[in-house]
């Protein structure tokens, strides 16, 4: 590529908002930092759950039933006499795994729909993007029901559903993205030149939709693990084993009169972890997208 | 007008038809027998034929498939596999509560979307915005659900202002209502307060300044009203997460409403209930989508002049 050695295009448009001073940033970037501790701790005990963990989530202390947080039990103990901290640290892997799983899943399906209905446009476009308008006719949490109906409730059909769920959105957002570049100045070249439908999607479309991806990526693993516990404390993925946040919730809800840890806690990991995950993606978008950047 | 509107009403019938076979064939072609469960775990395999003969579950599924639209078409949406009462029946006396929910909450949500977003736009950078900034990123990162049980264990438990469930008339809508409408606000405020100012780069804006109009006129009035039009596109898609959430809300408040009904049938594997159920959501849902592209036509005289 000779891009490099051109000098770079002067547009109008783009060069009137300057770059944002320095003086905002560092707190932006302390933000970030302290997402990203939060998101590292969680991938630990995701990890490693048996070292970080005071107690084994199945150690059930007869003496300690419903105990309220002190130094023993930082977080408190629940109806069983099980540590709240250790249960938390343990949900952790269920929870992480969900929002990559579903997110690799759902948004590569939805990354392939929408770039090819964008990029081929004609009756391609039609056929998918009528497809997709079906798939969100059904708002996710009663997909999910009716899967769990078929399926019956388990921690697979909740991967599922959560994955069958974020396709459209990465569907819609691609396709967008696939449809503007398609029409691009350079893409013309490429195809004046000679190159092959699929040489242009590899060397052209996909290395343009994909900060839009990685951003949407980002933020879908918020969204995915939100939607799942949502699921979870509906009952509908019941794992009584290694339950996961969403369950130790609808555990704790029993209980929601005379132990309040018991249901703050594992909500508090949730949102502290998707909290983290949406700020690295905002931080993410912020670098990647030069309008958010501008504004 | 008349063409676009004909063709946006098929269109929004073409994807019930879609939305009708898409569950049709998650519920009956997806592997799991329902005559399993309601014959009990252990039954003889003579029985449980029995029970999916009764059922009809042993039929073809293209069989199935055309009697349940036919059905459908006549307003019989089949019985229940349990109570063996009509779905149909069960869902209208559920749909109110479910209805009152969600629209209080879309108004709720509305009137601080709108009123957050134009107020953190005007105020850019100062404490409100500031302050928007971060709670709509908490609210928009905590689930639905744990937000409920957080009203939950401070007005109830803890102030005793509320009551914690049941149908005790307004009182028990406020916390489901505040929570839901709390969560779609939130994120219209964002879509609001964006749109402004974006919206402010505008060419047009530009011209309203240098022709002298006061700048509160410049932003009530004309960067407000496309920005409304921007929000209104994003309508949809608080739909679909108030419609899911009242299903969530329904359940922990243990209140009447389809989605409840939806998620009790699930253990049971009452397939008709749960099929009536989610068709009725989706029903909404696309009749609320026609309805705000219909809206366009009002408020966007670009959209109208389109179609004329």
């Amino acid at each position: 590529m000779t891009q490099a050695s051109l000098p770079r295009p002067i547009t109008l448009r783009n060069s009137a908002p300057p770059r944002p001073t320095k003086v905002a940033l560092p707190s932006l970037a302390g933000t970030t930092l302290a997402a990203a501790s939060m998101l590292t701790l969680v991938v630990l005990a995701a990890l490693f759950p048996s070292w970080l963990a005071p107690y084994a989530p199945s150690d059930m202390d007869g003496g300690a039933i419903l105990l309220g947080p002190d130094l023993a039990h930082w977080f408190g103990t629940d109806q069983f006499g099980r540590d709240v901290l250790s249960s938390v640290i343990f949900g952790a892997r269920q929870s992480v795994l969900i929002g990559v799983l579903a997110v690799s899943i759902g948004g590569s399906a939805g990354i392939a729909i929408g770039i090819s209905a964008g990029y081929l446009g004609g009756w391609v476009d039609m056929v998918l993007m009528r497809f997709v308008d079906i798939w969100l006719a059904v708002p996710n949490i009663l997909l999910a029901i009716a899967l769990c109906t078929a399926l019956g409730p388990s921690w697979t059909t909740i991967i599922l559903a959560v994955s069958l769920s974020s396709v459209p959105r990465f569907a819609r957002v691609l396709r967008a993205r696939a449809l503007a570049i398609r029409s691009r100045p350079f893409v013309l070249a490429a195809r004046a030149a000679g190159a092959s439908r699929w040489a242009i999607l590899r060397g052209h479309v996909l290395p343009h939709c994909l900060p839009p991806m990685l951003v949407m990526a980002t933020l879908g693993i918020g969204g995915s693990i939100l939607i799942a516990s949502s699921l979870s404390f509906l009952g509908l993925g019941v794992n009584d084993e290694t339950p996961d946040w969403g369950y130790l919730l609808t555990q704790g809800r029993g209980y929601l009169t005379v132990a309040w840890w018991s249901v703050t806690f594992p909500g508090l990991a949730i949102s502290a972890l998707v909290i983290s995950v949406n700020v690295l993606g905002d931080a993410l978008r912020r670098r990647l997208d030069p309008r958010a950047r501008a504004q | 007008m008349t063409q676009a509107i004909f063709a946006r009403v098929l269109a929004s019938c073409a994807v019930v038809f879609g939305a009708v076979t898409l569950i049709f064939l998650i519920l009956h072609w997806l592997p799991g027998d329902a005559a399993q469960l309601i014959a009990s775990e252990n039954a003889s395999e003579a029985i449980v034929a029995q029970v999916r003969e009764q059922l009809g579950t042993d039929r073809p599924l293209l069989v199935q498939y055309s009697e349940y639209l036919s059905g459908l078409v006549r307003g019989d949406l089949g019985n229940s596999f349990v109570t063996k009462e009509p779905v149909l029946a069960r869902l209208t006396a559920q749909f109110p509560a479910t209805l009152a929910l969600a629209a209080f909450s879309a108004l709720f949500a509305l009137v601080i979307g709108v009123l957050l977003g134009v107020l953190s736009a005007r105020m850019r950078g100062g404490w409100l915005d500031q302050a928007l900034q971060v709670m709509a990123l908490g609210v928009g990162s905590v689930p639905a659900f744990w937000l409920g049980i957080l009203a939950i264990l401070i007005f109830s438990v803890g102030l005793g202002w509320l009551p914690v469930i049941g149908e005790g008339g307004a009182l028990s809508m406020v916390m489901p209502v505040t929570c839901l409408g709390l969560l779609v606000g939130t994120h219209l405020s964002r879509i609001v307060r964006d749109g402004m100012l974006e919206t402010l780069h505008e060419p047009f804006v530009t011209t309203l300044r240098a022709k002298g109009l006061a700048e509160r006129r410049v932003f009530y009035v004309h960067v407000l009203r496309n920005v409304l039009i921007v929000a209104v596109t994003y309508l949809s898609v608080l739909f679909g997460e108030l419609l899911s959430g009242t299903v969530v809300m329904e359940t922990l408040f243990a209140r009447q409403g389809i989605g409840r009904l939806a998620v009790e049938a699930i253990g049971q594997k009452d397939v008709p209930v749960v099929q009536g159920a989610i068709l009725l959501a989706s029903i909404s849902y696309v009749m609320l989508n026609l309805l705000v592209d219909l809206c366009y036509a009002l408020i966007d005289p670009r959209v109208a002049a389109r179609g004329r």
